[in-house]
C-alpha cells in the first residue's frame, strides 16, 4: 500500500495537567492488531515526543497502561483499536479520580495508599522453619481469595466508580477487593486490623453496588463481590464487638 | 519525588475512627435486617391494598378490618418500626454523600426524621385499633 493510501486514525489526547489542558489532535496511521497503546507510542515516537504516558511490560501484566480511551477507562495494550473506534476516531485521556501528573500521566499514590490502609499487606505467624500451609483447592475460603487474586493494579476500576469520585476518603474496588482475598487466606493474622480498616462509611459500606468496576474490570474479577463479603463479615465482626 | 507523609492523628482521632466503624456496620446492618422485615411488611400491605378495593374503600370498612385487632396493630407497629429504622439510615447516607451538611448535622436531621416517623406512624396504627375497640 502506497503511502497516500494509508488508512489513517483521528486520535484526540489530553495534553496538559489536571488544572490546565487541552485535546490535541493527531493523525495516526491504522495498521493491523494495532493496540491504543500503539497508537500513544507513535504519537509520541513520530509526532510530539513531549507526549507524556506510562507503560512497561505491554501485554496485559503489568498494570502500568492504563488511559480513558473513547470515555471509559481501559488498558490500553490490551484494547484493539478496532474494538474502541467510533466513526474513525479515538479519543485518549488520564484515568478518572486520579491527579493528572502531565499528558496521560496520573499520580497512582492515592491508589495505593489506600490499599495499605484497607491492610492490604500480608500478615502471617510462621517462619521458614513452619511447614506450609496446607490449603485446599476446594476450600471455601481459598475459592473466594483465589476469584479476586488476580488484580494487577491497573486502577480502571477505581477510575469507574462514582464512589471515588464522591467521595475522597472511599477505600476503592482494589484496594477492598484485595482486602477481601486476605480476610479469605487462613495464613493471615491480621483479620481484626483488617475488618475495622474496611467498615464504613468510607469502606465497603459506603458502595453503592453499581458494578461499575466489574464492567471494567480488565481480569473479569468482581469487587463488587468482594466487597458484599467484606459487609458480611463486618457485619458479623460488628455483633461480636470486634469493630471497637 | 517528594517524601510521602502520613497524617498524623491523635488518640482521639483513632477513638473516634474505631466507634465509627462499629456504629456504621451496626447501622448498615439494621437497615438491611430492617429493609428484610419491610418486604414482608410491603407485600402484606399491597395484597391488603389490592383485595380491600374491590369493592370500594372507606374509613369504616378499614376500621372494621383492622380496628380493635391486636394481630393488625402487630403488623402496623413492626411495619412503622422498620421505616423508622430504615429510612432515616438510607437518607443519612444520602445526605452525607451528597450534600455538604456536616455528619453531626445529618444525623441530628436524621434522628428527628425517625422520632417522627415513629410518632406520626404509631399514632395512626393506635388510634385506627382504638377505633375498632370504640365502635
Amino acid at each position: 500500500m502506497s503511502e497516500e493510501n494509508v488508512e489513517m486514525l483521528s486520535v484526540s489526547v489530553w495534553r496538559g495537567d489536571g488544572e490546565v489542558g487541552r485535546y490535541q489532535d493527531y493523525e495516526v496511521p491504522r495498521q493491523e492488531s494495532q493496540t491504543v497503546l500503539d497508537v500513544v507510542t507513535y504519537i509520541q515516537r513520530h509526532i510530539d515526543p513531549n507526549l507524556s504516558y506510562r507503560f512497561a511490560c505491554r501485554v496485559g501484566v503489568c498494570g502500568s497502561c492504563a488511559m480513558t480511551v473513547n470515555g471509559r477507562p481501559r488498558w490500553t495494550c490490551r484494547t484493539h483499536v478496532s474494538k474502541v473506534v467510533e466513526d474513525g476516531k479515538l479519543t485518549v485521556a488520564p484515568l478518572k479520580n486520579l491527579e493528572v501528573i502531565k499528558d496521560l500521566s496520573v499520580d497512582m499514590t492515592d491508589f495505593f495508599d489506600k490499599w495499605a490502609k484497607a491492610e492490604g499487606s500480608f500478615k502471617g505467624d510462621k517462619t521458614r522453619h513452619d511447614d506450609f500451609a496446607e490449603i485446599s483447592p476446594t476450600d471455601r475460603k481459598r475459592k473466594a481469595a483465589s476469584a479476586g487474586i488476580e488484580c494487577i493494579g491497573c486502577g480502571v476500576c477505581y477510575a469507574a466508580c462514582d464512589l471515588v469520585a464522591w467521595n475522597k476518603d472511599y477505600l476503592g474496588p482494589a484496594a477492598l477487593n484485595r482486602a477481601w482475598t486476605l480476610v479469605n487466606d487462613v495464613r493471615d493474622t491480621n483479620d481484626k486490623t483488617r475488618l475495622k480498616a474496611v467498615a464504613g462509611d468510607a469502606g465497603c459500606h459506603a458502595c453503592h453496588s453499581q458494578q461499575g468496576c466489574v464492567e471494567s474490570c480488565v481480569k473479569h474479577l468482581s469487587p463488587t463481590a468482594s466487597i458484599a463479603g467484606l459487609k458480611r463479615a463486618t457485619a458479623w465482626a460488628a455483633l461480636k464487638g470486634g469493630l471497637k | 519525588m517528594t517524601p510521602q507523609t502520613t497524617p498524623q492523628m491523635s488518640p482521639d482521632d483513632n477513638l473516634d475512627i474505631q466507634s465509627t466503624h462499629q456504629s456504621e456496620t451496626i447501622l448498615w446492618l439494621a437497615q438491611r435486617i430492617s429493609a428484610m422485615v419491610l418486604a414482608v411488611c410491603i407485600l402484606v400491605h399491597l395484597g391488603t391494598i389490592i383485595y380491600a378495593v374491590q369493592g370500594g374503600l372507606s374509613a369504616a370498612e378499614i376500621i372494621g378490618r383492622v380496628g380493635g385487632s391486636e394481630a393488625w396493630l402487630a403488623f402496623y407497629v413492626t411495619f412503622v418500626l422498620a421505616i423508622t429504622v430504615h429510612a432515616p439510615i438510607g437518607l443519612r447516607a444520602i445526605l452525607n454523600e451528597m450534600t455538604k451538611l456536616s455528619r453531626k448535622r445529618v444525623d441530628l436531621l436524621c434522628f428527628i426524621g425517625a422520632v417522627m416517623l415513629a410518632y406520626l406512624g404509631l399514632k395512626v396504627a393506635i388510634r385506627f385499633y382504638n377505633l375498632g375497640v370504640v365502635s
